[in-house]
């Protein structure tokens, strides 16, 4: 037997699939809102790009200035 | 390889079975609980990170639940009351609800420590640990006094809400963790003095089957005495208020004369009026609750208004 395109577990599993589903895109909006939420409570957006991997000094007013 | 063998099984499991091993009954009350928590905290919480929170805290509980579940499949078939859940009876196969525990509790607090705090991370880990592994695996079969330690584990989630607020423990939280804990005894032995259990058959020691109703009504006054300076005492924190202190003094006072007829009562009483007394404090142990922490809550929504607590 083949696997058929349409095979009966899609149908008797719809609804679970359909509830995975959900709960993967559910928690795709708990993580993309608590980045947002996180990134707007630092308040100025060089807070973030400072700790962005890579040490960007220029970008630090006192830390700057001194060199 | 030409069929998948899930077809050999006749019962295909659905959200709702995998929902059903979180106890959803008992999350409300966490949810309740730790929102509380939560909003009577003096540090303001975005409204964002405090719904992730409370997700994570019921979430973990949901977790614990199914772990308590695949730990207790066994006594569970046993009993009438619990043979219908999804393990017994089939729906959900053991492995399952062991994966699905362990899943949701490492999601829940990596996230709530990612969303918050460690300490509220670690108390969400505490609780699970607690109730999975310290009630469920440990003191459930072990000693009738295993709801009173085991009540722990559902007095946390306040202590979790306040520190996602304020990443600390203080007197206030760790009064509303000893409300909850306190007051589970008398309420669950309330229960179990009007429920007729197969705890005994199960193999599980409860306080009315292993020291007897007699034994059982004297502990019913013992703690509802030792939890009324608790709640009244919760009422002289910054979280308390006239508002509360007001609440509690007329719900201790009601659930201390409940507890007071309990303890005055025989079983030919409970035989002549169908345990109308025990069945009456228990729900009057429901209302207590509910009606501290949402004196509570009120006092918090004073405050915004500046005519709360005790200033």
């Amino acid at each position: 037997m083949t696997i058929q395109v349409e095979h009966e577990i899609h149908n008797r599993r719809k609804g679970r699939n359909y509830g995975v589903g959900l709960l993967l895109a559910g928690f795709i909006v708990i993580i993309f809102g608590l980045t947002v939420v996180k990134v707007l409570q630092l308040g100025e957006v060089a807070q973030f790009e400072k700790f962005d991997h890579v040490a960007r000094p220029q970008i630090i007013p006192e830390e700057g200035a001194s060199e | 390889m030409s069929d998948v063998s899930a077809t050999d099984r006749t019962y295909e499991a659905n959200m709702g079975d995998y929902f059903a091993l979180l106890k959803p009954r008992v999350m409300s009350l966490v949810v309740f609980t730790g929102l509380v928590g939560l909003l009577v905290s003096p540090v303001p919480v975005h409204p964002f990170i405090g719904f992730v929170a409370i997700l994570c805290i019921a979430v973990g509980a949901g977790a614990s639940g199914a772990l308590n579940m695949w730990w207790d499949a066994d006594i569970d078939a046993r009993m009438k009351r619990t043979a219908g859940r999804p393990i017994p009876s089939g729906r959900v196969q053991p492995g399952e609800a062991l994966g699905i525990g362990l899943a949701l509790s490492g999601f829940a607090v990596v996230l709530l420590a990612l969303a918050t705090n460690f300490l509220a991370a670690f108390l969400l880990f505490f609780t699970i640990f607690f109730y999975a592994v310290v009630y469920s695996m440990w003191l459930k079969r072990a000693t009738p006094q295993n709801i009173v330690i085991g009540g722990a584990a559902g007095a946390f989630p306040p202590m979790i809400g306040w520190a996602v607020a304020t990443g600390s423990v203080s007197i206030e939280s760790v009064l509303m963790f000893a409300l909850i804990f306190m007051w589970t005894p008398p309420h669950f032995w309330a229960l179990a003095l009007f429920v007729k259990s197969d705890y005994g058959r199960a193999g599980v020691p409860m306080l009315t089957e292993t020291h007897g109703r007699d034994v059982t009504r004297k502990h019913v006054i013992v703690y509802t005495l030792l939890l009324v300076p608790v709640a009244i005492g919760l009422g002289f924190t910054s979280i308390g208020g006239p508002v509360y202190l007001a609440v509690a003094v007329v719900m201790n006072a009601w659930f201390l004369k409940g507890a007071y007829d309990i303890w005055q009562r025989t079983d030919a009483d409970c035989e002549a009026d169908k345990h109308k007394v025990e069945i009456k404090v228990f729900k009057v142990s429901l209302y207590y609750l509910f009606a501290h922490f949402g004196a509570l809550l009120i006092e918090a929504a004073l405050r915004l208004y500046g005519i709360g607590g005790w200033a």
